[in-house]
């Protein structure tokens, strides 16, 4: 007994090598890095910024996602979602949610920008993942438009509408309305696939891609894009046009059709 | 017969015979007597000239009206610039061109037409005209004389007597319709193989349809979905829209724990999925991937597959599941083909073996 207890290790033994292991990497590091001025003001700005989130993220979102974003029953896992995850889903009002259900709609944020950015740094902080863009990122101006179009009409149409208009899925989900949807949004949601949106990451559609569809989108739905062919009537499509040709156009014909007949042309008024 | 009878009763109260002219009156011995049409009343415009004189200008300013709305389409489409954007209540910002010629258009035809009826209307006689409905079978004499002539012309062309004509006769006249029957060969070659082959072979890169580059495993991260198209085939070849048509694939990826059928854990590659993005019921492309719940829909009839079970059709008119492609990847790390598809992609038809 005692041969066996002399040979085993203390149980805090791993804890003190790990810490040891964590200090030389960190020291080495510090010791090596080009740490300039501003990157360490970065850097302590940033721990601030997490530090802030996890305020905000505890208050928030535990109660779903888990005291360390682990997730629960309610709520998916934020390990790895990335800080475009967040800003998406919190910056669109998207999250927090207001209630459990097929889909979590769009609606007015409750936290400011500089709140979203607080979160977004916190969770990013959990994992790694899809990173928030930068405007020189999403920005479409000078984006090729028709290319958009065609890499829309591929990959976003069959769900969103060929024009963004969005669309029904399955037991209550949809695809939402894309238009006016911030450029940045656009390529947040692309990036990371919030809900049930597969996603489309840069190495399936590099970033041009992603700025020539926000530029398609913002000629073709939002609100200075034009309608050359008429009245849109929502733009979904043929079958609200039909069903308008038939129940309008045909019924103020029928209708005036009644009312010629209605009107006697006779002198004598009966 | 009855007819007889029964014009009597009619001739009585058409509105010639009226005597006060002011509707009929049944008669005692006949409760259900037809009261005939009510007397003519005159219009305005057959009494006073002046209302007359007023239609007809009415019906001249129509006429008028659509020969200017006609000047007008032929001015805009001359004179509009085809992408001058105007804004329209409640249309909102619109083609200033289709809106012209549609406007223009509509107001040539729709004065035509109301012009035409206000004359009917008002100007054209309107006096109620009755028109007798008689029996549709001819008069047994006609009758007679027809089934006669026919007889006669029988015995005078001898088609009973010479049998030759009459069996050479019908043999060509059966014969004629068997040219245009012939003809209808030339409607296409017939398919052949091409139903059950698409451009996928052994050895195929799997190309992304966005950027045209092959696809490599680690781009693929679960809960994405990519298209992709063989190797070899590019846009501007001459058949590209038939190949894709047939060989347009979706790639997704799932967790290896999540996928329930064992052939397509087989098929696939670390959890890389690959099947045929054409639905099994009548062609479309369906792509509505819900990363979710590994549900694909179809756009058109929503047939819904389920791909985490060998896309097995759990909604829909879809009559079989998607195709998958057996894939792997190759020595350079690209993801490959390792086949064609094992059945044909798309709807079923006659020929298909299930």
């Amino acid at each position: 007994m005692k041969k066996l207890s002399a040979r085993r290790r203390h149980p805090l033994a791993a804890l003190v090598v790990l810490i040891f292991a964590l200090a030389a990497t960190g020291g080495l590091h510090a010791a090596f890095a080009p740490a300039g001025e501003a990157k360490a003001d970065q850097s302590s700005s940033q721990s601030l910024a997490i530090e802030e989130g996890k305020r905000l993220y505890d208050v928030g979102c535990s109660s779903c996602h888990g005291t360390g974003g682990q997730g629960t029953s309610d709520g998916p896992s934020l390990v790895g979602v990335g800080s475009a995850a967040v800003d998406f889903q919190v910056g669109t009002g998207r999250m927090p949610a207001q209630q459990p259900g097929a889909q979590v709609p769009k609606k007015k944020k409750v936290y400011s920008e500089h709140e979203v950015d607080q979160l977004a740094a916190y969770v990013a902080s959990l994992g790694s993942g899809p990173i928030k863009p930068t405007k020189s990122q999403y920005d479409p101006s000078g984006a090729d438009i028709a290319n958009g179009g065609q890499l829309f009409r591929s990959n976003c149409a069959q769900c969103h509408n060929f024009t963004g208009e969005g669309g029904a899925l399955t037991h209550g989900k949809y695809a939402p309305s894309l238009s006016d949807v911030d450029p940045k949004h656009v390529y947040e949601a692309m990036q990371t696939g919030p809900q049930n949106m597969p996603s489309f990451p840069d190495k399936v559609m590099p970033e041009q891609e992603k700025r020539d569809i926000a530029a398609y989108l913002k000629t073709v739905n939002s609100k200075e894009s034009d309608s050359p062919g008429g009245y849109k009537l929502g733009g979904i499509g043929p079958v609200v046009e039909g069903l308008f040709a038939w129940i309008f156009g045909l019924g103020v014909l029928i209708l005036v059709a009644i009312w010629v007949a209605a009107r006697t042309a006779k002198a004598k008024k009966s | 017969m009855s007819e007889t009878s029964h014009e009597n009763v009619s001739e009585k109260h058409l509105p010639s015979e009226q005597e006060n002219g002011h509707g009929a009156v049944a008669v005692a011995d006949d409760p259900f007597a037809d009261p005939g049409l009510p007397p003519h009343e005159p219009r305005i415009q057959d009494i006073d000239e002046r209302a007359a004189k007023r239609s007809e200008r009415v019906v001249a300013m129509l006429f008028t009206a659509s020969m200017l709305a006609t000047l007008g389409f032929i001015a805009s489409f001359v004179l509009v610039p085809v992408d001058k954007i105007i804004y329209v209540w409640p249309a909102g910002r619109i083609g200033a061109l289709n809106f012209a010629l549609g406007m223009t258009l509509g107001v040539a035809l729709f004065c035509i037409g109301a012009g035409a009826v206000h004359w009917a209307r008002t100007l054209m006689s309107d006096h109620e005209l009755v028109d007798e409905r008689h029996a549709i079978s001819a008069e047994p004499d006609t009758k007679a004389k027809v089934m006669e002539d026919f007889a006669q012309g029988a015995k005078e062309s001898a088609l009973g007597r010479r049998s030759l004509i009459r069996k050479t006769m019908f043999g060509a006249l059966a014969l004629v319709p068997l040219s245009g029957v012939v003809l209808l060969r030339d409607l296409g070659p017939l398919p052949g193989d091409k139903l059950v082959h698409t451009l996928w072979s052994k050895g195929k890169l799997l190309v992304n349809e966005n950027t045209q580059q092959p696809l490599r495993p680690e781009d693929i991260g679960v809960g994405s979905l990519t298209f992709a198209m063989p190797e070899g085939l590019e846009e501007d070849d001459e058949d590209f829209q038939q190949q894709i048509a047939k060989a347009a694939l979706m790639l997704v990826r799932l967790e290896p724990d999540d996928i329930k059928d064992k052939r397509e854990l087989d098929w696939s590659h670390e959890g890389i999925v690959a099947y045929s993005k054409i639905c099994t019921h009548v062609g479309c492309p369906v792509s509505l991937y819900e990363q979710q719940t590994h549900h694909v829909l179809c756009p058109c009839h929503q047939s819904t597959f389920d791909l985490s079970d060998g896309a097995r059709v759990i909604f829909g008119p879809a009559g079989h599941a998607l195709p998958q492609l057996k894939i792997s990847v190759n020595k350079d790390g690209f993801l490959e083909a390792q086949g064609d598809f094992e059945e044909p992609v798309g709807p079923a038809y006659w020929e298909r073996r299930a």
